[in-house]
This record gives C-alpha cells, structure tokens and sequence, in this order.
C-alpha cells in the first residue's frame, strides 16, 4: 500500500514543460487562482537559455505559512516533458503524485512505485475538442489547470475571474479557456476521487500583498524615482526591466497636453554604449539608469571608473546571474559582489543596494536615484535572477507624495551669479561631496571641464601628486558619508538568546527567515542580520563582535560578502563561517538548516563539569 | 601638460557679436599641441564659427574621447562645459547628454584612432540614429599620443615616419557616414579655414547627425614624403567639389550668383547653404550618387572635399523619440513621478 502525501495549503507542484509550448500564462493562472483563495504562493521559473523545445519548469510552493523561498522536493509532478521524466521523478518526494497526459502509456520502467499517477489524455481531449493545431497544443496547459483545480480543490470560480480579466473584451478567447478548463475539471471529477491528499483550502494569508516580479517592481520604482533616461543592451535575466519601464512610461510618463514623452530610452549597441548615454544624461543633469547582469558589467568597467572619478551620477540595476563568463544565463547567483564593490581599473569602490523582494527593488531603485545625484557616483541595484524574474507575492508599492527627488548640491545660476566660489572638486562641507552646475547654467561663471584624468579643486588639469592625493581622499571622505545613506542592516532578533549570528542578503531572505524558523524549533537559536547596503554601517561590526560564530550566508562560491566584510568592515574572519550556495537553483531553508545545523553541532560547547 | 592661463586683458574696442561676445571669449586655455599642428586650426575654426554665429558659448556643450584631438576642446569655448570621455566612447556620452538636455549645441570632437578604431561601433550608432550634434573626426592618420603608429584611416601603402608601408585598407569614415544614414557630411582640409568655417557653421545650424571629415596633419609623425595624410599631400590632391557660403536665417541674401553655378539648400531653421559648384553636376542632395562619385574620385586618388551631403529633411533623435520640448533634465517630480494614487491602481492590478 502507497502511503500517500496529505497536506493542505502546504505542498509544492512542479510543472515539467516544453520551452514554448505556452505552458507559462497557464502556470501562472494556477498559482494565482490560489493566492485569490487567500493563500500565500510562490512560483518560480526554471528556464533553459533557449526559445523553443528544450526542458522549463515551473514550480510552485503552496504555503500557508508564507514561507516564500524555494522549499526543495516535489509534491506534485505535471509531467508534460517525457525528455526529463528520469531526473523530474527523483526529486518528487516520497508518496508524491505525478500528473501526465496518458494518451500514451507512460513506461512502467521508469516508474518508482510510491508515485501516485494520474493519468489525464490531455492530447485526446484536445484533439477532440480542436481542430486546429495551435490550440490542440495551447489548451492542454488550460485542460491540465482544469484538472489540477478538481484534484487539488482550488476554486474554478477563481481561476475563471482570472481568466475574465486576463481577456477583458475578448469574449471569444475567454469562453474557449473557460471551456478547456472546464474540459479538465470535468475529467478529473469523473475518473477520480477528488481532492487527492493535496488540498488548497481557502484562508485568509494574503491580505494585501501583490504579486509582481522584480525587474517590473525595479521599472517601476525607476519611473517613481524620476529616471527619464535609460539606455540598456539585452541580457538574460535583466531584459524584462528595460522593457516593462518602457512599457509603464508608456502609460505613466505621456504629456497630456501634447502626447509627449516625458522619457527618452535607447536600446544600444552593446553595454558600452549603454551606461555611457547613461553616463552621458547624469552629467547632463537627467537621471538616468541601465539594467545590465554580470557580463554587461564587465564590459561597463572603464565607463563605471570614469563615473567614479569624474563624479557623475548612475544607476546601474544588476540581475546578477550565474557567472563568471556566459556562465549559467538563465541560473541565479550573488555573485557579483566583488565586481561591482571594486568596477574599474585603480583605486574604487561603489555603492551598492540589496534588495530582498520586489517591494524593495522598487524602493531601493528610486532610493538609488536619488542617492546618484546624492552621491555623484554610480550606485549599483544588486538584484538577482530569482527576484527579478520570478513573481513573487510581497507588501505592495509605497509611495510618499509629499516626497522630493534628492537632486544633490547643484549650483544654481542664482549661486553663481551671488558669486559664490565653484570648485567642481571642492569639499566645502566636509562630507565629501563637491558642488556640480549643469552644462549651459551660466553665460560666464561655472563651466568645467570634466575628465578622467586627475585635476585639482577646480578641475583644472594636473599631474601633481598633491592634487592627485587629495582627490582620491576625498572621494573616501564622500564613501564614508554613503555609509550614512544606505539602508541600514535589519535585525532579525532570535527569541531565546543566540550565541549563533547569521548575516544574509538579497534574494536569500524567504529561504533564510524559514530556516531560522526551523532551526529556532530545533533549538538552535540564531540572531541574524540582513544586509542592505554597501559601504557597510557599524551595525555590522556590533552584530560580528556579539557573537563567537556568524555564519554568512551567500549564494556564490567564494564568499564574496564575506571577503567585504573582512576587507571593508574589518570584522574580525575568525568569526565568520560561510554557507555557500552556488549551483544555480534559489537556495533553500533546508539547505540553511543542514549546514548550519552541521556547524552548529560541531561547535556546541559542552561544560566541563558536565562532559566529565 | 600643466594649466597655462591666459591674459584676460584685451583692447576695449574688439569687435562684439549680437549677443555681446568677443571673439576673445569663445577661446580657451593655450593648446599644448605640437607647433603647426592641424588640431589648432580647427579649434581656430571652431571659435571662429560659434563668434560669427552669436551663439552663447555656455550653450554649447563639448564632449570627446581620447587622444591629441580629444585633448582641443580644452583650447576653445572656456565658457563652455567641455567632457573629455574615454577613448572611442565620445558618441554614447553625447547621446546621452543630448536625451537630457535638446536645447544646447552639442560638439563632439575626435580623432581617426578614436573614432576608426576603438570607437568605430559608437560612431557608427550614434550617427545612425540621427543623434542631433555636430561630429567632427580630426584626421591624421596615426597615433600622436603614443608616437606614431599607423591608425585606421591611413591608406594603404603610405608611410610611417619609419618608413614602413601600411598594409592595410583605409577605413572610409565618410563612405560609412553617408551608408549609416549621416544627414550632413562634409570634408575639409585643417589648412583651408575658408572652406572649414561655414561648413562647421552649417552643420550647428544643421538638425541631425552633423559629420565632418577634417584631414589634420600631424606635424610630429605624418607630415612626411611617403605619407598621405601632410600638408603637402592633400594641398597637391585636394579637390573641392564645392565652396560654400553660409546665409544666417536672420540675415537677407545680398550676394549675387551667376545662374546655374550655385545651388540652395534650406535647412530647418531656415539658414540657407549656397554651394558654388566646382564640380559640374555634383548634386550633394543625392545620396546614391553621392557615394558613386566619392568612390570614383577616391579611386583616383583624389581627396574630395567640400560640403558632400546634406539632407534638408533630416531629423533628430528626439524626433524620432517623440520626447517633450522641455529639457529632460529640467522636469519636475510633479512631471517625473505618477504620485501614490496612481500606484494604488498600479498595486491593485497586480493582486
């Protein structure tokens, strides 16, 4: 007898697909219609480098908890791809179920015998309800949605409101999804007994959260946060971004009067040319971004030093994937720390933002806007392909109307015409920052030459050495004062006292506040910090120096987080034990909780009374 | 180099331009170019064009690359914000400045090694999506900064300084220009300031993307016997297709041309190009037939130079973008920023 998984609002599914098989939308429409019925979801491509015929998956975690990062193991299997049946079995955990279109017989060879098999002839149903190819194909994902609504309990009402707002206008196309869905239900009804031990029941987890993925979150916090010009190349993972802030100007940045826009957006020709029209504007006192991932930065490194040194603000939103090289394109990493904290030839370092969800890649790209014209400097929106790509249920959009763009310290014609000293390089206050006019200010008074060449107070240019050390000092002087404008660490306080710390960042948040769950039920209490920003605050170094282990938690290989924090924070390393997840995939709670477990076990400190 | 200052002092009665200016004040800090370099004149040309033009000189905005021809725009418009980029990327930094602010004049300066070779992309994109500038490629054919080396558009078979035989073909950079859909191309000689000063007049007047081909010889290493690109050379080679006379829309045509022998062309705002023709049926408005006869005159071993193509129909980037009159740099957040009510809809569509 197969002992079968029983679980509510607390399973994952994982669609096996064909890349362009239009299997995405039907995907999607799934998980939402269970976030309609009030519990939290959350789904996550898995997608080849590729437009049509190899392997995409789609899994999505049910979790009443709200549990968002990616559990690891499989519920439920849509078996839709027979290419990867082998490796998609192995991970469905045991007494799983697997859903497949039995119009042919699934080879028993492969099968483990405590799957679960529901077979569905999607193809047949299909083939009798169409007769045209294209959509015998497109509404099989819509027939499996059908069924999986019966089987899992998921309320069709919800998937079908979907569907109504989905094709508002289209009454044709509304009615043939309608139809394909009810064409699985209905199958489903009839030949099993549904729900199977898999049920969404519905609740109340959702509240007000969206569901959005972050490259749009990051178009859109680019539109609040005043950018007019973006200038970008096409890259996988961060494509998306350029492309939905085109789309939301489109409908949020049109003059009314005119038909106007109040935007300018260049697709160029490489990544060069990208962040120099970026480059470009920011000096010319637009504000301006680039979206790029890893090897877009590498070829924006001599435009990042020139930004740095000759003081031009830029936005620049990495969806950092796996690297180095072309790398994994359509994989996740952190793994551009290092790359960006130091872009360029000599002596930088760069500001950057880690954004956690959606929520914050809106905030932190208008908060790096500002900080831009702040800062004068390139600041770096470090996201990654796991928030960036994926829809992601988290608090929705803020928005402060009594808030003003940070332009920076402009000298205005008025200042100049008052005859106030400029000195493009001059520190005046002590923080850092030099004064900046726009080109065309002023008919005599505070034109400049920029360069990347050294100069001296007034930007006139010089070799002296003098000059040379007393601009670079500065621009220290102006990376200290960052420290004061990044967001500051979270803490995440255990419950009982911790002699563990843990220190994250970005898209390890979901994965990591589960793990400290379960490992706070397991007692191993854990204080952990989440890092939001480079330069790092002292915060930091309070966290490191108030607990004998921290364990730094990244996903990349060589504990580039790590290496800053020793480099930049000076904590002290002996401290500091790395947990390092790199192949690709999100990392996970589990994979947390056993190596720090691990850690944690070979560390516990027994007293000498008792060990004796 | 080091900051050479000039004596601000001049005579009290130079002659001021319509909006105040002497010629004085389109000027910058003394060159540190060679004695006798083709650069200086061009800047000389520059200053000259922008005086005689009344333009402001902080309206004008002057970006270049790397090399001695990215280091001129420190010698003219002091007044003006001048942004010397890095090397071969001059076109993107002005495309961008361009996108933030359409009403100043934007100048870039460059050299056939920034321009040809590392920046040929950028060139080559940012004249064909029509970026409203004038691009002007100071063209030695070598490498002054670092003595001597052939560069890109130095023809097969001259010689370097050395002695050496270039063996590879010359990049066209104004074939490519006109290919790439330039609506303004010109050639001209840094020795001619005649032929160089309405030509750079007109192509600030011009809307679009201005190119002109100035061929500057580099005194130090490639104003040789054996070399194509010396004063001697293009003097004994140089074939004007054209001389141009440049009409300010504010001014009345005064001057009287034979019939047949000149050609009008109306730009935008209404400046008025006459050409008098030198070359009998050279029509600069027809592009195809523009390319043929360069071509031809090239494989004669002939530098043409004058005023070779003009499109009075050109537009601009901005044109093309649709973007608002007001200077992107000059919106307000009430403009920029679609306000909380806005993104309450935005968050209710997405739940």
């Amino acid at each position: 007898m197969i002992k079968r998984i029983e679980a509510v609002n607390d399973f994952v599914v994982k669609f096996a697909n064909i890349n362009g098989s239009g299997s995405a939308s039907a995907n999607e429409i799934f998980a939402r219609s269970i976030m309609r019925m009030g519990v939290p979801v959350s789904p996550r491509n898995i997608f080849p480098s590729n437009i049509q015929g190899l392997p995409t998956w789609y899994e999505v975690r049910v979790s009443e908890s709200g549990w968002l990062g990616r559990r690891g193991g499989v519920d439920l299997l849509v078996a839709m791809n027979p290419a990867t049946w082998a490796s998609d079995f192995e991970e469905i955990e045991l007494g799983g179920y697997i859903l497949y279109d039995s119009s042919k017989p699934l080879p028993k060879a492969k099968l483990r015998e405590d799957l679960n098999v529901i077979g569905v002839p999607l193809t047949e149903i299909c083939n009798a309800a169409y007769t045209d190819s294209r959509q015998r194909q497109l509404f099989k994902n819509i027939v499996y949605v059908g069924a999986l609504s019966a089987l899992l309990d998921i309320d069709s009402a919800e998937i079908e409101k979907l569907f109504s707002e989905q094709f508002k206008g289209k009454e044709a196309l509304l009615q043939s999804n309608v139809n394909a869905l009810r064409l699985g239900r209905d199958y489903a009804v009839q030949n099993f007994e549904c729900p199977i031990g898999l049920r969404v029941q519905r609740s109340n987890n959702v509240g007000d959260q969206i569901f959005v993925d972050g490259n749009s979150a990051a178009a859109l916090g680019a539109v609040y946060g005043g950018a007019s010009v973006c200038a970008w190349y096409p890259i996988t993972p961060s494509s998306s971004l350029a492309e939905t802030f085109s789309r939301y100007c489109y409908k949020l940045r049109i003059d009314a009067a005119t038909g106007k826009h109040r935007f300018a957006i260049i697709q160029a020709e490489d990544e060069l040319a990208s962040i120099g029209i970026a480059i470009g504007a920011g000096w010319n006192g637009a504000r301006a971004f680039t979206s790029t991932s890893g090897p877009g930065i590498s070829l924006m490194t001599e435009f990042i030093g020139l930004a740095y040194f000759a003081e031009i603000p830029v936005t620049i939103i990495n969806v950092q994937r796996g690297g180095p090289s072309t790398g994994m394109p359509t994989r996740t990493q952190q793994s551009d720390l290092l790359s960006c904290a130091y872009a360029s030839n000599g002596d930088t370092k760069h500001v950057m933002l880690f954004p956690e969800d959606p929520t914050e890649c809106f905030d932190f790209t208008a908060l790096g806007l500002d900080l831009a014209d702040r800062l004068q400097t390139p600041v770096f929106v470090m996201t990654d392909l796991d928030i960036g790509m994926n829809t992601r249920m988290c608090k929705p959009f803020q928005w402060d109307d009594a808030r003003e763009y940070d332009r920076g310290k402009i000298m205005t014609r008025a200042d100049l015409e008052s005859g106030r000293d400029f000195g493009r390089y001059l520190d005046v206050d002590g923080d850092g920052i030099p004064y900046r006019t726009y080109p065309g200010t002023h008919p005599t008074r505070g034109a400049y030459f920029t360069r990347g060449t050294t100069r001296d107070r007034y930007a006139r240019y010089s070799e002296a050495g003098a000059d040379y050390l007393d601009n670079m000092q500065r621009l220290l002087r102006k990376f200290e004062t960052a420290k004061s404008l990044v967001p500051k660490p979270l803490l995440y306080p255990a419950e009982k006292p911790a002699r563990f710390g843990a220190i994250f960042y970005g898209s390890t948040s979901p994965a990591m506040e589960e793990a400290l769950d379960v490992l706070a039920s397991r007692g191993i209490h854990v204080n952990a910090l989440r890092v939001r920003g480079f330069p790092f605050q002292d915060e930091i170094n309070d966290f490191v120096a108030s607990h004998p282990w921290v364990f730094v938690v990244e996903q990349n290989r060589d504990a580039q987080l790590k290496t800053l924090l020793v480099n930049e924070a000076k904590v002290n390393p002996t401290r500091l034990l790395s947990v390092l997840h790199y192949d690709g995939t999100p990392i996970t709670a589990r994979f947390i909780v056993d190596q720090i477990a691990q850690h944690a076990s070979a560390r516990t400190v027994v007293p000498l009374k008792r060990a004796s | 180099m080091t900051y050479l200052a000039k004596p601000k002092l001049h005579h009290p009665a130079l002659a001021k331009n319509k909006v105040g200016y002497i010629r004085r004040d389109y000027e910058g800090t003394v060159s540190t170019l060679c004695a006798g370099c083709g650069h200086d004149s061009i800047s000389a040309a520059i200053i000259q064009a922008c005086w005689e033009l009344d333009i402001e000189p902080h309206r004008v905005a002057k970006l270049s690359g790397i090399g001695c021809s990215s280091k001129t725009p420190t010698y003219f418009l002091g007044n003006s914000h001048g942004f010397n980029s890095v090397h071969g990327r001059m076109p993107s930094v002005l495309t961008g400045a361009n996108l933030a602010n359409r009403d100043l004049l934007y100048l870039g300066v460059s050299g056939d090694g920034d321009s040809a070779s590392i920046g040929l992309g950028q060139f080559a994109h940012s004249i064909r999506r029509g970026v409203n500038m004038v691009y002007i490629v100071e063209n030695n054919g070598v490498y002054g900064l670092t003595k001597g080396q052939f560069s890109a558009t130095a023809d097969k078979g001259s010689k370097s300084k050395r002695g050496v035989a270039n063996s590879d073909e010359p990049l066209d950079m104004i074939g490519m220009a006109l290919l790439l859909g330039a609506t303004f191309v010109g050639r001209s000689f840094s020795g001619d300031k005649a032929q160089l000063v309405p030509m750079i007049k007109a192509a600030i007047e011009h809307k679009g993307a201005a190119f002109i081909d100035v061929i500057s010889p580099c005194v130090a290493f490639n104003n040789h016997a054996g070399s194509t690109k010396s004063y001697d050379y293009v003097r004994h080679h140089n074939e004007a297709v054209n001389r141009l006379d440049f009409i300010d829309a504010r001014d009345e045509i005064t001057t009287d041309y034979a019939p047949g022998e000149v050609v009008s062309v109306t730009q935008h705002d209404g400046s008025v190009l006459r050409l008098r023709k030198l070359a009998a049926d050279y029509d600069p408005t027809d592009r195809i037939k523009v390319m043929h006869y360069l071509q031809q005159r090239s494989a004669a071993g002939e530098v043409v130079t004058g005023l070779l193509y003009i499109n009075p129909e050109s537009s601009d980037l901005h044109e093309h973008l649709d973007t608002v009159e007001a200077p992107l740099n000059q919106l307000e957040a009430s403009e920029l920023c679609p306000g909380s009510v806005a993104l309450e809809r935005i968050n209710a569509s997405l739940r």
